[in-house]
């Protein structure tokens, strides 16, 4: 296992062949374990009602915004739209709110994202193993759940109130889902929250420990960068392109076989330059309001997040086969073994 | 199409012959139109494609268009975890039209990708008797593929070194005995990245190899690709007509033996 200290020796060394080196080796071990396919996935917002208190969230409980959640006519509309645009992986989002958005609502949800898609992933509120097993028994392929900074502290300096003020809880949440039997997880940090060293340290470290227990599940880390909410900005601790990449490619030679994922957070410059060097997911033509693909109306309102690179599924799809990369719109097969 | 009538030394699986020993796995590719090109230089009559992988909505993202109709198509069950698993893949493809050939990969561990004997064992049990012809992806490992000969495995295929490692012939020693033990074919299959390991693999009595990372993440894919389909033929010219290391049987003195004859 690497040490915190070399982490923060490599994030600090500014030396461009350096940095070109560990593009490099990157690059060289990417094409290795995933070859030149990007899987292509996009996010559908299902509700903003959220009782937590993340200060640097669009849709947190103490913002007077409008709060939505899709109706199941509405989810079906949604995601025959994400579906006709040739999106197979869909990942489901919803704040976090335990009240609008309870287990029979999300199962709904998944039960019509099966007619439209053979992957599905949820980014929603953490759960006991049961709720997971459920799920699971549903429909559902993955679980997104970030801790968004390791720093004990500093979360509960900006998780303030609702369930995910509970930091132990939030950090054996994929363990629960590891052991429902989920197929994949993916574990991230908000880049920007807290020092980006010390994070990445304790992500490695908590990657490492589900690797160990839970071999079967295949892991996906993601790197996203505190972006601003309506031009206000958040950031405590700004980390840079070069910073970024440079924990891109640190993760790849760390990890040759975990997938990472790229946001539309980022834009569409450095998501270009960045093919190949580590990244293989990425979201297109992402929406981050509540619904946003066929219910333009609804835009008019609070998105949880600034959106970077705009472009289409259409556009990203050429631009992979101009680069030579294979896009990859299905990577799964749903099979019912139960 | 391949001469099935007027070639020496065909490859004999399930009874289908064929004239090439290169298999080609078709996923890693930078496009589809690479691939085609790849299969074609490289002359492989058996390609394994993920059923995971097939786009069955679009069609020019459909890589079963671009293979061509004489290659046999070997369905693998990539993304499997278990027996129950791959038996269900196994059920869709064939019920896809995808034919009844495959390859059997049960993998339980995303770390090192390493195939687990036991769960394909089980599934090649249970395949096999339904009219499939399992073609099991194992780590090498005698008492396994006795065991999956019994299955009615049509081939066992053991890694060379880790999949997508390019380490070669890692296990080298493990797939001489299944070579020497073992009358089914031997498909030497994971880790070859070289075409110097295949011929190394193809020399040393393996009945076929499976190439795909290192034809698909190569500089130039197609050249690569015919690379290795003429390492495959050179290594299996050489273990049929090299001479082997026979020993001098006949010494010119019995050091050890000798004894027996000196005159008291």
């Amino acid at each position: 296992m690497i040490t915190l200290n070399e982490i923060k020796k490599i994030l600090n060394n500014n030396d461009p062949s350096f940095l070109e080196d560990l593009a490099q080796q990157a690059q060289m071990l990417t094409e290795q374990y995933f070859g030149r396919t990007i899987t292509l996935y996009m996010p559908l917002y299902l509700s903003n009602y959220c009782s937590s208190h993340c200060t640097y969230c669009g849709f947190h409980s103490h913002h007077k915004i409008k709060r939505f959640k899709l109706t199941p006519d509405e989810i079906r509309r949604e995601m025959a739209c994400i579906s006709d645009k040739g999106i197979e992986n869909i990942l489901l989002l919803t704040g976090e709110s335990y009240q609008a958005t309870p287990l029979s609502y999300l199962k709904e949800a998944v039960l019509i994202a099966k007619e439209f898609f053979p992957n599905i992933a949820l980014e929603v509120h953490p759960m006991d193993e049961n709720d997971y097993k459920s799920l699971i028994l549903a429909g559902v392929d993955g679980i997104t759940i970030y801790q968004e900074t390791y720093n004990k502290k500093r979360y509960q300096k900006v998780h303030l109130s609702g369930k995910k003020k509970n930091y132990d809880y939030r950090r054996e949440t994929p363990k629960r889902a590891a052991k429902a039997g989920i197929r994949s997880l993916s574990l991230g940090i908000l880049l920007g929250l807290s020092d980006a060293t010390k994070d990445l340290y304790e992500l490695y470290k908590h990657l490492k420990e589900m690797e160990k227990n839970f071999p079967a599940v295949e892991y996906n880390l993601s790197f996203p960068r505190l972006r601003p909410i309506q031009g206000k900005d958040f950031a405590i601790c700004d980390v840079d392109d070069k910073t970024f990449i440079k924990i891109i490619c640190l993760t790849r030679i760390l990890f040759p076989r975990v997938g990472i994922n790229l946001s539309t957070r980022e834009n569409a410059r450095l998501r270009d330059n960045l093919l190949g060097l580590g990244i293989t997911r990425m979201s297109a033509e992402s929406s981050t309001f509540v619904g946003g693909y066929a219910q333009k109306s609804l835009k008019n309102d609070t998105p949880q997040f600034d959106i970077k690179d705009s472009r289409s599924v259409k556009e990203i799809i050429q631009l992979l086969k101009k680069r030579q990369f294979d896009p990859v719109l299905t990577d799964w097969r749903r099979i019912e073994t139960f | 199409m391949a001469n099935k009538k007027n070639f020496s030394d065909p490859l004999i699986i399930a009874g289908k012959k064929f004239k090439s020993r290169f298999l080609l796995g078709t996923g890693k590719f930078p496009s589809k139109e690479i691939l085609k090109q790849s299969l074609k230089e490289s002359q492989t009559e058996i390609v394994t494609v993920a059923l995971r992988r097939i786009d069955i909505k679009r069609h020019e993202e459909n890589i079963l268009q671009y293979i061509p109709k004489h290659i046999t198509l070997l369905v693998n069950t990539s993304g499997a975890r278990n027996a129950k698993e791959a038996v269900r893949i196994a059920h869709l493809a064939r019920e896809s039209g995808y034919g009844n050939w495959i390859k059997i990969e049960v993998i339980n561990d995303s770390k090192y990708l390493l195939p687990d004997n036991h769960e394909t064992l089980k599934a090649t049990e249970e395949l096999a008797k339904n009219g499939f012809i399992i073609l099991p992806y194992i780590s090498p490992d005698l008492n396994i593929a006795r065991e999956l000969v019994k299955a009615g495995a049509a081939t066992v295929m053991p890694l060379g070194s880790l999949i997508g490692s390019k380490q070669g012939l890692k296990t080298k020693e493990l797939i001489k005995i299944l070579i020497d033990e073992i009358d089914i074919p031997i498909i030497v299959d994971a880790g070859i990245g070289f075409p110097s390991q295949a011929a190394e693999a193809m020399e040393m009595g393996a009945d076929a190899v499976l190439v795909n990372t290192a034809v698909a993440t190569a500089k130039d894919v197609v050249k690569i690709s015919k690379s290795f389909a003429l390492a495959t033929e050179a290594g299996r010219l050489a273990y049929l007509h090299a001479n082997k290391e026979i020993k001098n049987i006949a010494q010119a003195s019995s050091p050890l033996t000798g004894f027996l004859y000196d005159k008291k």
